[in-house]
């Protein structure tokens, strides 16, 4: 990859939102929890973040999102920016829903867009309209007590997505949802990518998920937390029930999980 | 969905209920009934005793007198009494809201600067473990004004209780939802007003349903130490005065007045509490199963 940041990358067809290059971090007491990650996000990229407990995954994405600064090794953003600039540049998506429970659904959406000083009223056409492309618009003065867990991680999607962000991220969302409501929601995610065109990093624990989900899978190790192999999902978009069934979703799992656990071995 | 689900079924097939789900809601429906019937019950029950006490030893009114004589005395002095109810609670409800602004403003400031609050809440706790009858005597040598005097004592008793749970609530947003707000690039206020202030709302409530019943006390309390009678003094002083001149049946029929306004006072914050919470806190939500 060439040096200058400012020069075309590789998949030159579609322009960058992100590059990591050589990102550092290290806590307190010389714990590495990031080494040497370097990174491209392009717009319209699935990518997973897939490795154990403490390879770094959140800590990747504490980093992107500014809650964290680099020990060392730089974070561009488009237009050679180097922090993320709010509500424009990211949508976040946590395990847990992390709604406001004292406000509707409709509330919760409006979240972003009400910190950056827009009224209900001027943004409620937009807010609808997400509503609805993740299944809820009938549920938009509902609390978050009413809904079930896969309902709630809808509504934290669509906070996600409200304000049309240039990259969200997710960290393990669905993780604590039943086995039935995640499938429904990888599904639903995938449909969601094809109509919108959002750009995503996805920090999952499941290679099943992180295969069906994404077009490259950074496999990551833990201590110190680290990117060891990159995979890229050659199978193409929509992915459907017929893909999840496929031998080269099979191959491509086994081929996942294989790295995966080679890349646990290194540290055992 | 699911919330819908759950329920329809049974609801509309009401008629076919087993035994089982049968005493279940008979269970239930006399357990309705007996929350009002048996504090009911128990009263009358009291009331009775204590007539028959007095009227099978002959006690005369002025050791014990009966709860007739206490009921006629408050009716034949209303003219004395409520006055003096309204001085009381005047005092009261302008010391809890001197309370609620002082702890919540108290809190806010400590949740906005670390160093604020490690400097000042060692003093907030000092002030609370005080007894207010310590303190009392002193407030009222400097402070001229018996009103301002009284409504410090209250203040002193009822704020602690608002700023320690306001803190509380404030401190305890989702740290997620902090997370967000930093991404998303929010202003200190924005994060009070969208997310600290509504998380610490139930904390606040329950404080307030205590600070209630302390500057009821507070109020009282301060009174007895003030001392000083004539107009405008509060039912604490009839009860004094009463005392002195062996009037045993208003003592207890301002005692009676005192008790029903802390009842009103916590009746009404524990209505308060609801209408807020209701529709989204866990303490206010009804179970259905």
């Amino acid at each position: 990859m060439s040096a200058d940041r400012r020069a075309p990358l590789p998949l030159g067809s579609r322009p960058p939102v992100l590059e990591m290059t050589g990102v550092d971090k290290t806590f307190a007491g010389d714990v590495v929890a990031l080494k040497r990650m370097s990174l491209t996000v392009n717009e319209g990229d699935f990518i997973s973040l897939l490795g154990p407990s403490g390879c770094g995954k959140s800590t990747a994405l504490r980093l992107i999102s500014n809650l964290m600064h680099p020990t060392s090794g730089r974070i561009t953003w488009a237009g050679g920016r180097s922090s993320a600039g709010g509500t424009d540049d990211l949508g976040m998506v946590f395990q847990e829903p992390t709604l406001m429970p004292w406000a509707t659904v409709a509330q919760n959406v409006w979240l972003p867009f009400r910190i950056r000083g827009q009224s209900y009223a001027a943004v409620r056409d937009r807010v609808e309209e997400t509503l609805r492309l993740v299944g809820l618009d009938a549920f938009l003065h509902a609390y978050p007590r009413e809904l079930s867990g896969g309902m709630k991680m809808r509504v934290a999607i669509a906070r996600a997505l409200v304000t049309n962000p240039r990259l969200i991220l997710m960290d393990e969302p669905f993780a604590a949802l039943d086995e039935i409501t995640r499938h429904r929601l990888n599904h639903d995610l995938l449909a969601l990518k094809e109509k919108i065109g959002c750009t995503v990093i996805f920090v999952t624990h499941s290679v099943f998920e992180s295969v069906f989900l994404s077009d490259r899978i950074m496999v990551m190790a833990a201590r110190p937390g680290r990117v060891v192999r990159e995979m890229v999902v050659d199978a193409p978009y929509p992915r459907d029930e017929a893909f999840r069934t496929s031998a080269a979703y099979a191959a491509l799992c086994r081929a996942t999980s294989d790295a995966l656990h080679e890349a646990m071995g290194e540290t055992a | 969905m699911s919330a819908a689900e759950q329920g329809a079924p049974l609801a509309a097939s009401g008629s076919v209920v087993d035994a089982e789900e049968a005493a279940r809601a008979r269970a239930r429906r006399r357990e309705k009934i007996g929350k009002w019937l048996m504090p009911v019950l128990v009263m009358v029950v009291l009331l009775v005793a204590w007539d028959r006490v007095v009227v099978w030893n002959d006690i005369p009114h002025y050791i014990l007198p009966g709860p007739g004589l206490v009921l006629q005395t408050l009716v034949k002095d209303w003219a004395t009494l409520l006055p003096s109810l309204v001085v009381t609670l005047k005092i009261t409800l302008m010391a809890l809201a001197v309370a609620v602004i002082g702890g919540v403003g108290l809190a806010v400031l400590f949740t906005q600067s670390r160093w604020l609050e490690m400097s000042f809440y060692p003093y907030a706790v000092i002030l609370q473990v005080t007894p207010v009858v310590a303190i009392a005597p002193l407030i009222f040598i400097y402070v001229s004004n018996r009103t301002v005097g009284l409504l410090l004592c209250a203040w002193l008793v009822a704020f602690f209780p608002v700023l320690a749970n306001t803190t509380l609530g404030l401190n305890s947003a989702d740290h997620n939802l902090r997370d967000l707000m930093r991404i998303y690039g929010a202003t200190r206020w924005q994060k009070l007003r969208y997310l600290q202030l509504p998380s610490a709302l139930p904390y606040f409530l329950g404080g307030l349903r205590i600070a209630g019943g302390l500057a009821l006390i507070g109020a009282v309390v301060s009174e007895y130490v003030a001392g000083t009678g004539g107009i405008g003094s509060g039912l604490a002083f009839r009860i004094l005065e009463a005392g002195y001149r062996l009037n045993i049946p208003r003592m207890f029929a301002a005692l009676l007045l005192i008790a029903l306004t802390g009842v009103v006072i916590f009746a009404a914050l524990s209505f308060l509490s609801h209408r807020l919470l209701y529709k989204w806190h866990e303490s206010a939500v009804k179970r259905e199963t």
